[in-house]
């Protein structure tokens, strides 16, 4: 993959510093241009953790530079995000507690949509965004698994195991993913959708890296899983329907219909052998399970909205 | 500490929790962990093919014997 097209002038400056290798003038860079312009500069610097970009230099990971802005735009983002978070549950049954928080919260579905009306460009144009995601699905949860306990740390990896096909290359869940896209004459190139993607969609990639590399964050990252988690199988049973009626091919339908399946497991892992279990051992990190959970929810209701309001007018 | 038939000890709710074969999820389903063949009351089989896998116990999945999460719809009722 290549750097992405700039968004504005913080991203003009950054993109071509890691294209140059000139990071000194990233140490003043201009402010952002707008959210778009934070959002497109950050989600390339954690670029640099995945598989990188082939026209920015290895050793530019960890430039000091770099991560500087990195920093300055995460501090910024988390902040945003935690003010938008309401009040929590108060520590309970956590299971309950938690399917209780996840069932009461009420958002626009995408998923309905695709199920009954959407059109087919409207579905290939989602595909296109999810790409973005989905070719690296669960990634940004592994960074997590070296920072926790060693009963926590077994939980992550039985559920991550599956997301990674059991060790078979063919079930592994991006690759799936990368199937159905070149089934259905779309890109299963890495990021090859970037430029086209709404700030919503670059949001929701930047939140799972923010707190996949974060360690202080590692509560979130998992209460973030666990809402995905819990918030797939009914969603990915009417992405399914909808991908037929419209006559996708079986790869992209299969991809949704292995995730009405996995996910219904993995809801249940992550909820009580997962979470469940790391605030058994650290009661204090309640607050960030519910923070990432929360901003899960939140963030595919905005994607939702963008696309629902795009597409009725 | 119980004199249940079987029950191994230092286990329950509340304490460390250990890494059964079988788990019955409250309101949910049953997760198994491992290779099994699971036969359904028609007789059908089927084998799991991830490492953990759960079996519907509601009755409502559109997947059985596997749950799809139906049992969350099921359960909302008023005064839960």
């Amino acid at each position: 993959m290549l750097t992405p097209t700039a968004r504005g002038p913080l991203s003009e400056c950054v993109l071509e510093s890691l294209r140059t290798g000139d990071t000194s003038r990233a140490a003043d860079a201009p402010d952002a241009g707008s959210p778009e312009d934070a959002q497109i500069t950050l989600w390339a610097l954690y670029e640099q953790h995945y598989r990188g970009f082939e026209d920015v230099a290895g050793d530019l990971e960890w430039d000091p530079q770099l991560i500087a802005v990195r920093r300055r735009l995460e501090q910024d983002f988390e902040r945003e995000l935690r003010a938008r978070t309401p009040g929590v549950p108060e520590p309970g049954n956590f299971a309950e507690d938690f399917f209780a928080f996840v069932a009461d919260h009420d958002g626009p579905s995408l998923a309905a949509h695709i199920h009954r009306s959407a059109s087919e460009e409207q579905v290939r144009e989602f595909l296109r965004h999810k790409s973005i995601y989905h070719l690296k699905e669960s990634d940004h949860t592994t960074w997590v698994i070296p920072r926790l306990s060693d009963t926590v740390k077994a939980a992550v990896m039985e559920l991550q195991y599956d997301e990674y096909g059991g060790g078979n290359p063919h079930r592994l869940h991006a690759h799936l993913f990368a199937q159905g896209l070149t089934a259905s004459g779309l890109s299963a190139e890495y990021g090859a959708y970037i430029d086209e993607v709404p700030v919503e969609v670059l949001e929701q990639n930047n939140v799972m890296s923010l707190f996949g590399l974060n360690r202080r964050l590692r509560a979130a990252s998992l209460g973030f899983l666990t809402a995905f988690e819990a918030t797939s199988s009914s969603p990915s049973r009417k992405i399914a329907g909808g991908l037929e009626r419209l006559g996708f091919p079986a790869e992209m339908v299969e991809y949704y219909t292995e995730h009405v399946e996995a996910d219904a497991v993995h809801e249940q892992l992550a909820v009580r052998t997962i979470c469940g279990a790391l605030l058994a051992e650290e009661p204090s990190l309640h607050e960030d399970v519910f923070f990432g959970a929360w901003t899960s929810l939140d963030q595919d209701d905005r994607y939702a909205q963008r696309m629902l309001g795009a597409w009725a007018s | 500490m119980s004199d249940e038939p079987g029950r191994l000890p230092g286990q329950g709710p509340g304490m460390t929790p250990g890494h059964p074969d079988v788990i019955f999820c409250p309101g949910g389903p049953i997760l198994l962990r491992g290779d099994h063949v699971v036969q359904d009351e028609d007789g059908n089989e089927y084998q799991t093919t991830r490492p953990v896998s759960a079996v519907c116990r509601c009755g409502g999945s559109a997947i059985k014997p596997w749950c799809d999460g139906t049992h969350k719809v099921m359960r909302r009722r008023p005064g839960r």
